[in-house]
């Protein structure tokens, strides 16, 4: 069994329903998040479109993160997701320096890395991971890639022909088990859109300075 | 490149979580410029040793173990403090996972440290103290066995750079080198600074080696600088921002200045006139240099958003 992760970006309408319940569920502190839905506007006015792009740990089947901890901390399941021992971590941030995506942050309560484990606890439960229960529209698809069987599979097979399947960075050779559907570079590429000062609509913080023990 | 659609596209990011700034800041800078002298005066040691032995034997048998050992120490301690959590140290001997650059990194210097500590007890108990040491003929098997720890010592910054992928400037071939000659760079200068009446022959050895090192480790970087946007989108973009007359871009050219260029022109000078004085300024400049040109090295692919 392969655990993975689809997101159907024609249906997400950035609600961010999915990045509460992850909060809640989690108990991820102030400042922090394991998930998070990015707005990128494009185009001129009137011309304008405004896309939403939920993004997580990308649970890699060759991960940087789990490559370079020196202590095991993060470690991969027999299920494929890439979890995270917050009692081994000794916060060196290797893996922050590691992960191309950006979805590792050190936890400000107890100064360990952390990071989406798909609901790992869930899971072991036989239930979804909270953000898939709760996304209004279904955008979030969770299941087992090796069984073709599955609702992802079947979700998967039905957008590769187009080619509307697609990973973030797949240059780096990390093999993400997270995939978008519906997405282009504006979306999946932080390189494609800029960051400018003044322009978020609740948020005005554009860098967030460091956090943790020293 | 990716970004030259932004100007077509008018893409902007309007609702985002804050992303994090500088991840590893100045005590990593410190910790490899810390390093880079505490490994540098071995390998520079053990040349004078081979070459000169007659000439700076004892200074440099003194010498270099302490050296080594204060820099060393700054190296791991600051290493330590940069943990989020510190007292769990020991997880790295205890639950090793040696994929990790890291892990392997930290027993190895954990073990090159040891060495230089007893090298360091013999020269103080012996040529300090003026007392018999039992343990004095450990001293030369000791050092040969730091030579070449000295050397993955030295360089597994670069393959924790190399692992972390994240961060596309920093790429393993190129940071090897870059490291190694960071550590003879230091590690010349250092003898140069305390080498007092050395002879001029034994000056103009050190001379070249830091004139040398200096005017490779600027060749990689301007190679970095003027064509490292042709690699990766992520380079370009990185590589754009420092030369777009910013903080970065000031501080990138005062180390490569402070570093490499001024004392290359010492060094010519230097040997041109047979004459050792102007080698004080030329080792001070490198060591101050290799700091900010470490610490601009660090910080700017941290700038780049990931996500």
């Amino acid at each position: 069994m392969k655990l993975g992760f689809l997101v159907d970006l024609n249906l997400c309408m950035g609600c961010k329903g999915c990045e509460v319940a992850c909060k809640v569920e989690n108990q991820v502190p102030l400042h922090s998040w394991r998930l998070r839905v990015k707005y990128v506007d494009v185009g001129v006015y009137p011309e304008t479109k405004r896309t939403y792009t939920p993004l997580r740990c990308n649970h890699c089947e060759d991960a940087p993160c789990e490559r370079i901890c020196p202590v095991s901390a993060l470690h991969y399941l027999e299920n494929g997701i890439v979890n995270i021992d917050k009692e081994r971590c000794i916060g060196c941030a290797g893996c922050m320096m590691a992960c191309p995506y950006g979805a590792i942050y050190m936890d400000p309560v107890t100064n360990t890395a952390d990071k989406c484990t798909y609901c790992a606890h869930r899971i072991a439960s036989e239930m979804m991971p909270a953000c898939v229960v709760a996304c209004p529209v279904e955008a979030n698809i969770f299941g087992d890639i090796e069984d073709p069987t599955s609702h992802i599979s079947r979700y998967i097979m039905a957008h590769q022909k187009d080619g509307g399947v697609k990973v973030r960075k797949p240059e780096k050779n990390t093999h993400p088990k997270h995939f978008y559907v519906g997405g282009g570079e504006v979306q999946l590429n932080p390189l494609a859109s800029k960051r400018e000062e003044g322009y978020n609509l609740f948020n005005n913080i554009t860098h967030l300075d460091h956090i943790g023990g020293h | 490149m990716v970004e030259q659609t932004v100007a077509a596209t008018n893409a902007i990011v309007t609702l985002d979580v804050p992303i994090p700034q500088v991840i590893w800041g100045w005590m990593i800078t410190l910790n490899m410029w810390a390093k880079s002298i505490g490994t540098g005066v071995v390998f520079v040691g053990a040349y004078l040793l081979a070459r000169y032995s007659n000439v700076v034997g004892e200074k440099v048998k003194i010498w270099m173990p302490i050296i080594s050992f204060v820099f060393l120490n700054i190296f791991l301690l600051f290493t330590l403090l940069d943990l989020h959590q510190p007292f769990r140290m020991w997880h790295i001997f205890f639950y090793p996972h040696f994929t990790s650059a890291i892990t392997v990194g930290a027993w190895m210097a954990t073990l090159f440290t040891g060495i230089i500590f007893v090298m360091s007890l013999i020269v103080v108990k012996k040529y300090i103290l003026k007392k018999e040491c039992k343990l004095e003929n450990l001293y030369d098997p000791l050092f040969k066995f730091a030579v070449v720890l000295a050397i993955p010592v030295t360089m597994y910054t670069a393959t924790i750079m190399g692992e972390s992928t994240a961060r596309e400037l920093w790429q393993t071939p190129a940071e090897l080198i870059q490291m190694l000659l960071a550590a003879l760079l230091c590690g010349s200068a250092v003898f140069l600074l305390i080498g007092g009446t050395w002879s001029y022959e034994v000056k103009r050895d050190l001379a070249i080696i830091l004139g040398s090192s200096a005017f490779l480790s600027f060749t990689i970087y301007m190679g970095e600088y003027y064509f490292g946007h042709m690699k990766a989108e992520e380079v370009a973009a990185i590589i754009a921002y420092v030369k777009d007359n910013g903080v970065y871009h000031s501080l990138f050219w005062a180390g490569q200045w402070i570093a490499f260029i001024i004392p290359m022109a010492l060094v010519y000078f230097s040997l041109k006139n047979r004459n050792g004085s102007l080698l004080y300024l030329a080792s001070f400049s490198a060591i101050v240099g290799l700091y900010i040109t470490k610490h601009v090295w660090l910080i700017i692919p941290q700038l780049l958003p990931l996500s």
